[in-house]
């Protein structure tokens, strides 16, 4: 399988309403990282990643795959789980239906299932679990389509410190299976704990695009400095 | 007050001992209505997720029509698929005028626009939040449709029920198509017509609650139906 | 057929609410909706075809509501297997049907239409086969003193009084034989429109019901009134002129105009009324010991 990676984006700008959501953002993704985009409230992380899937059309820029047809190896975590009215494998097999997938359906929807510690519950409605249950569930679903980036939009921000931790743990499972981890997060202490590469975002700009370890030990903008410190930006 | 309370005893009276014409009259009804729904629930369901799904030049102006169309004068109904089935007409070699099918027909189209409209309202709030998940999941527009029109059935059984309420209610249309012959085309709303026209206002009263009795059991059974599912399935 | 497409129907609708579809777009959806759409059709089809032998008899409403095909035509069935499914309208709209090609044999009480129908190549075999009559219904206090037998002098009374008076407007033959009488009495009632002369445009039935509700009088067929139950303070005025005789005429759509219409099986239903049995299966009806309709065929 040819890789869709590396990302190449230039100069990326989306304005809406008048009102330039993201302004001027260059970056290159490299196949195996893990990288989180960090930033306050309202600095742009959310759409930044849909402009990255494709959800949104840039207004502005250039963005680039390496392979063609790269929207087809790519997958998708919202912060808010957002599942179809029936049980929780025939949620996975829709998306595999959906891709296209031939052959073992099934089984790939229950090992999906079985990764992510939700095997028992396969022929549960999806919309009765838990809130952490159906954020594992919806990271099945996109490790049951072996993309080779996933992103992820705040993948914890309405789950406990448990569900939270559940969570985490599949996304590096994911990633130690092959996949490119791309998620946003306002959490420093998530970014610590995953983040092998860091994009720093505030006010719709990119102020830093660095490897995680410096990013933390010498942030290079006294935004990202306050930022890291706790103190509030806006 | 005297003949309301006459003809509350009535409708008890003949629905108490199964009286074989109320019988053979209300079953009829619920044939007629219930294929009229079918037919048109087949096709209103599909347009109204097309609809709500779709995006072209004048589309507010179909919705508006559609929307308008919810209060089709039912005689005028009835006249179109009268001139239509007549032999005279052009469907006139299928011999439909004066049966049960043709009432079904003129029913479908009254209904159409009321479980069209409602669909699209119903399928149109869900795509707010089904939107971005299945664009992630690379389904096509039709496959949007198929997942929300399956995830919204338990919304829009209340349209289609909508729906079944006007048709089984209308004496309009199935009066002018169906002829209201004895035995073959009377349903409790001709009926109804005919005892009036007979004089017999108390008969006619009964009838009448006894079509309201009918159509509110079969509410409340949708209805039970629906909460259990609903419960379930979340 | 209609067995077949109903346990194609149970099965679907079943299928359709216990199992969620399998597939996003896969062949079980698709197939659902077109079996669906099939079933529907089957359906009428079947509906439309589970009775074959079958005539359709354009006729009005003073026939059918009055009771007497209730009586008359189960005793035509008996003999001779055919089911006569009447559609009753006023005559004028009865006519109009029967022109569409939409019925087979018209049963109707309007002599002048019937005749231009004839004349006009719509009906053949037209045949005269009973009679019953009109009276002038109206409050039992009689405002307008407008009782007794002579039907010119009472219409002129009401007209006189300015008595509230309802009429069918509806072209039917009730209300076309109205007319003439109007015109017998040398009066335009429509010189009354608005006050005291009120067009319903509507059946014989609505009529009287709002001629009760206005303690009006109307212009009845004697069957209608007969079989008539929200009386109110109505009652009888004006009755037994010889110029009240309603007569009935039966015939055939002309098969030459219509290709479809089933010539053999409605003349058989034409001379069976026509007939000694069914001349005696009219005069048989009563209600409440009162016969209503007088047979006369080839008298």
């Amino acid at each position: 399988m040819t890789s869709i990676l590396p990302l190449s984006v230039r100069d990326l700008g989306f304005t809406i309403a008048g009102h330039e959501v993201i302004q001027g953002v260059s970056l290159d993704l490299a196949a195996g990282s893990r990288t989180v985009v960090l930033g306050p409230n309202g600095a742009g992380k959310s759409v930044l990643l849909r402009l990255l899937h494709g959800l949104l059309q840039p207004t502005g820029g250039t963005l680039r795959w390496a392979a063609a047809d790269a929207r087809r190896h790519q997958a998708m975590v919202f912060q808010r789980p957002v599942m179809l009215r029936r049980s929780a494998l025939a949620n996975i097999r829709f998306a595999l239906d959906v891709a296209g997938a031939k052959g073992e359906t099934d089984a790939r929807a229950r090992l999906a299932l079985d990764r992510v510690g939700l095997g028992p519950l396969a022929e549960r409605p999806a919309r009765v679990l838990s809130g952490g249950e159906q954020q594992r569930l919806a990271l099945a679903r996109a490790w049951a389509l072996q993309p080779q980036v996933l992103f992820l939009d705040e993948p914890t921000a309405s789950l406990d410190p448990a569900a939270t931790r559940a969570v985490e743990d599949v996304i590096v499972a994911m990633h130690q299976a092959g996949a490119t981890i791309v998620m946003t997060t306002h959490d420093i202490g998530q970014a610590r704990r995953l983040a092998t590469d860091l994009l720093f975002l505030h006010q719709g700009r990119l102020i830093e695009a660095t490897p995680a370890e410096a990013f933390f030990a010498q942030p290079r903008s006294a935004e990202a400095a306050a930022f890291i410190r706790g103190e509030l930006l806006w | 007050m005297q003949d309301i309370l006459q003809s509350l005893g009535l409708a008890f009276n003949l629905m108490w001992r199964l009286d074989p014409n109320l019988v053979a009259i209300a079953t009829l009804s619920l044939k007629v209505s219930g294929g009229a729904v079918l037919l048109a629930a087949v096709l209103a369901l599909p347009f109204g997720a097309w609809l709500a799904l779709a995006r072209f030049p004048g589309r507010d102006a179909v919705i508006a029509v559609l929307n308008g169309m919810m209060g089709l004068p039912p005689v005028v109904v009835g006249l179109l698929v009268y001139l239509l089935l007549s032999r005279a007409g052009p469907l006139g070699p299928l011999g439909l005028l004066f049966t049960p099918a043709a009432m079904s027909i003129a029913q479908a189209i009254l209904i159409f626009p009321i479980i069209a409209a409602l669909a699209r309202q119903v399928i149109e709030d869900a795509w707010d939040e089904y939107r971005e998940q299945l664009l992630s999941l690379n389904a096509t527009r039709w496959q949007c449709a198929e997942a929300l029109l399956w995830d919204m059935r338990f919304s829009l059984s209340t349209s289609v029920l909508a729906g079944f309420g006007r048709a089984v209610a209308e004496v309009g249309a199935v009066m002018i198509v169906g002829g209201n012959i004895d035995g073959v085309t009377r349903v409790m709303t001709t009926a109804i017509a005919l005892e009036t026209s007979k004089g017999d206002l108390p008969l006619a009263l009964a009838l009448g609650l006894v079509l309201i009795f009918l159509v509110v059991c079969i509410n409340f059974a949708a209805q039970a139906v629906k909460s259990y599912a609903r419960r379930r399935h979340g | 057929m209609v067995k077949a497409a109903q346990r194609i129907l149970r099965v679907n609708v079943f299928g359709m609410f216990t199992r969620p579809f399998r597939t996003a777009f896969g062949t079980r959806a698709k197939s659902t909706g077109l079996c669906l759409v099939a079933t529907a059709l089957l359906l009428a089809a079947g509906v439309a075809n589970s009775q074959e032998k079958f005539i359709i008899v354009a006729s009005t409403t003073s026939t059918q509501d009055s009771g007497l095909f209730g009586h008359i035509l189960p005793l035509f069935k008996a003999k001779t297997g055919i089911e006569v499914r009447v559609v009753a309208q006023g005559t004028g709209q009865a006519l109009a049907t029967a022109k569409k090609g939409d019925a087979d044999v018209v049963f109707v009480h309007d002599k002048v239409a019937e005749a231009k129908f004839v004349e006009e190549g719509f009906g053949v075999d037209r045949r005269e086969v009973m009679y019953n009559d009109f009276v002038i219904v109206g409050p039992k206090s009689d405002p307008a003193k407008s009782a007794g037998k002579d039907v010119i002098v009472a219409l002129r009374k009401i007209a006189e009084a300015k008595a509230p008076f309802t009429s069918r407007g509806d072209k039917s033959g009730t209300h076309a034989a109205e007319l003439r009488y109007w015109t017998q009495a040398a009066i335009d009632p429509q010189t009354g429109k608005g006050t005291w002369y009120r067009e319903t445009g509507s059946g014989m039935g609505p009529t009287l019901n709002t001629a009760s509700a206005m303690n009006a009088y109307a212009f009845t067929d004697r069957g209608t009134w007969l079989s008539f139950k929200n009386r109110g303070e109505l009652a009888i005025l004006v009755e037994g002129d010889a110029r009240l005789i309603n007569q009935y005429g039966i015939m055939l759509v002309n098969p030459a105009r219509h290709a479809h219409v089933k010539k053999a099986l409605g003349r058989q239903f034409i001379e069976w009324v026509a007939s000694a049995e069914g001349q005696a299966a009219i005069a048989s009806y009563k209600v409440n010991g009162e016969q209503l309709f007088f047979p006369n065929y080839g008298r």
